[in-house]
């Protein structure tokens, strides 16, 4: 919405300033296993804007993060493969972008925090090292310069005393420091989208604090996009302004975040919500969704959800509901999403 | 039934003054000691019987120590943990088999607590190994079916492998197996924390279910405080190895009064959209001291808002002070509502 948009047109041509930041549709990706194919995700659409948060929620192997790793093209391929569909970033198909150009659209363009920052960073190098070689693989700078621009990224995600840190490595940083030089990695270059994938996960909740109000004020500052992968509805609720809510390889419901906390438009999203314990009530009994996630290699025909659904009828297990507009802004796949949303 | 002032007042479990340091040691052959972490630092709790004890608090902060300790898995420094008035913390081989039949464990993490290449039915009868006096031998499988009858899983599947469950039922077999005999105390250490929300439901409500079948006491550990108001009597929250704050789940969610509880408690997002910027914040600056080298006074004064010279020369012990009616840590106690709304 200003003019910031596509100051980087030396990485990509054919930019559109018009299109939506990115736009997924109908991102399919299989994994070949010895157990058969895997649809890890299965005809996913969305998009974001600048300055907007999108949360994509889910339970573990919902896909969603395997979503965000087809959308970076980090996806280990064998096993995994996409099958179909479009990530368009301001109306360019990452997906059918030569290997070297994509490449260079990581960390220009698109780029990624990753849950586990021990494991994401090199234990063999400091970290101002790996800083500064972003700044010297991307923009060619000194190893002098790229050290100065490091420090300088250290000092925005507020870690103290930089000037020596940075030449710490990564197993001398507490978990919260480590997850703050994972976002100074993923802002080096400045992304006009930045996906998060359960970047508070691993840490305790005053950190977790701490780490969301630093990615939401960068977020504002910039006026990035913003992607978060959570299974965390206190988080979502607390930063997200839409969210989609993934089940077995599918988006099953996308709304608002203040539309899907009070109505929710699918059985799922509302099971899932009267699961959680809150912190503010002394709740009644949970209630729990019977049975277990479908295996991937092996989806039943029809809804996915349908053999732990409390509305199931005939038709959900034979025929797939697709996403459909249920209210303005807001799309559920499910044949009674009328009566879920009606249903308080 | 959930919230019912649980028990007769009757103490199944009571700490007194708990403490372990483990020794940091330096040097290849002679190795000396130069430090002592204090992972438990002075710890006094009573769980009552048929009652659930949270103790809630960060990494670090010995919550874990405290379970191991209540087990015997470690050996504490100096205090006393009594079980029906017998002091367990200095027992022998015989003596602690015999506590083990009162107290057990449900550990955190359910997919490296059960061994891979023993069946169900062996992991959950091997108690029955080592206390063969428990059940007669003849009745072994038939007792292990009950206990997976009981914990909500398919009796048949006695012969499966754990790989062939998923986390919430392995989680399950883990509980049957604390529960094969029959204790009246479980020390259930982040149980539900390595599973996904819907699965984490069905978890809590089985360990309510078994408690009120079986009354059986819980000390619950999680970092989790919304799954720990939920279930818990009572909380304790702990910082860097001592007891912040004591209360019962009333008090210490719509009344804390420790400056750590309040940081604690608002910093935890609550799913309701509609509280985002109504809720009071508190975001605390830096981490969590080493507890190697705890800082003087309260421990918490170098995070804390309030701190003044009294924090840094004096201690202050856990009691109920003027304007603080629940036992507290803080010489500046006072309630403050961080969990709901406020103008």
């Amino acid at each position: 919405m200003t003019a910031k948009v596509s100051v980087k047109s030396n990485v990509l041509d054919g930019l559109d300033p018009t299109a939506p930041l990115l736009e997924v549709d109908n991102l399919q990706v299989e994994f070949h296993t010895r157990d058969g194919v895997a649809k890890a995700v299965n005809g996913a659409s969305f998009s974001v804007e600048r300055s907007e948060t999108l949360a994509v929620v889910g339970e573990s192997g919902c896909g969603k993060s395997v979503t965000s790793q087809a959308i970076m093209g980090i996806l280990e391929s064998p096993p995994a493969k996409v099958a179909g569909g479009r990530v368009l970033f301001h109306g360019v198909d990452l997906l059918t972008l030569p290997k070297d150009t994509r490449r260079r659209t990581r960390a220009n363009h698109v780029a990624m925090v990753f849950q586990d920052a021990l494991s994401a960073l090199n234990p063999v190098w400091t970290v101002g090292f790996q800083l500064s070689e972003l700044f010297r693989q991307h923009r060619g700078m000194s190893k002098k310069d790229a050290m100065k621009r490091s420090l300088e990224l250290l000092d925005l995600v507020k870690i103290p005393a930089a000037a020596q840190r940075i030449k710490e490595y990564p197993h001398q940083f507490s978990g919260g420091m480590r997850q703050r030089v994972m976002i100074a990695m993923a802002l080096a270059l400045d992304p006009d989208l930045l996906i998060a994938d359960e970047p508070t996960t691993a840490l305790d909740v005053t950190v977790q604090a701490q780490i969301m109000r630093l990615l939401k004020e960068i977020q504002v500052e910039r006026q990035m996009g913003l992607i978060l992968i959570t299974h965390d509805l206190g988080v979502v609720a607390d930063v997200a302004d839409k969210i989609s809510v993934m089940y077995a390889g599918r988006i099953v419901e996308q709304a608002e975040v203040h539309e899907i906390f009070a109505r929710p438009a699918h059985p799922y999203t509302k099971a899932l919500l009267k699961s959680i314990p809150r912190l503010d009530t002394k709740g009644q009994r949970l209630e729990i969704i019977k049975g277990l996630p479908p295996v991937l290699t092996n989806i039943p025909p029809g809804c996915a959800f349908a053999p732990r659904c409390t509305y199931v009828q005939d038709i959900c297990r034979s025929q797939v509901p697709p996403l459909t507009v249920v209210a303005s802004g807001r799309a559920s796949a499910c044949h009674f999403a009328s009566e879920v949303i009606n249903d308080v | 039934m959930m919230s019912s002032p649980q028990g007769n007042g009757q103490v199944a479990l009571e700490i007194t003054d708990l403490v372990k340091h483990f020794p940091i040691r330096q040097g290849v052959v002679f190795k000396t000691i130069v430090g002592q972490v204090k992972a438990v630092d002075g710890v006094s709790l009573t769980l009552r019987k048929g009652e659930t004890l949270g103790v809630v608090g960060e990494s670090g902060c010995g919550k874990s120590t405290l379970a191991k300790l209540l087990v015997g898995l470690e050996k504490s420094t100096s205090g006393s943990i009594s079980v029906r008035g017998e002091d367990v913390t200095r027992l022998g081989n015989a003596g602690m088999r015999r506590l083990r039949r009162n107290v057990q464990m449900v550990f955190q993490d359910p997919y490296t607590s059960l061994n891979p290449r023993m069946t169900v039915g062996d992991i959950i009868g091997e108690p029955f190994a080592i206390h063969p006096d428990a059940v007669p031998r003849v009745g072994r499988r038939k007792a292990v079916q009950d206990l997976l009858d009981v914990v909500g899983l398919n009796p048949d599947h006695i012969n499966r492998y754990p790989h062939q469950f998923s986390g919430g039922q392995r989680q399950r077999i883990g509980i049957a197996r604390a529960l094969a005999l029959k204790p009246e105390i479980l020390i259930c250490d982040e149980p539900v924390s390595a599973l996904d929300v819907s699965i984490q439901a069905q978890v809590i409500n089985l360990l309510e279910e078994l408690q009120d079948e079986l009354g059986l006491s819980y000390v619950f550990i999680a970092h989790d405080l919304s799954v720990v108001r939920h279930i818990a009597d009572r909380v304790a929250v702990m910082y860097l190895g001592k007891i912040a704050e004591l209360g019962t789940e009333d008090e210490i969610y719509e009344a804390p009064m420790h400056p750590y509880t309040q940081a604690l408690l608002s910093a935890v997002p609550v799913p309701d959209p509609t509280l985002r910027g109504h809720r009071d914040e508190i975001v605390l600056e830096g981490d969590v001291p080493s507890p190697a080298n705890p800082p003087s006074g309260c421990r918490f004064r170098t995070r804390c808002w309030k701190a003044t010279e009294k924090c840094a020369a004096e201690e202050p012990l856990l009691q109920i002070r003027a304007g603080a009616p629940h036992p507290n840590a803080c010489h500046y106690a006072a309630p403050r509502d961080v969990v709901h709304a406020v103008e």
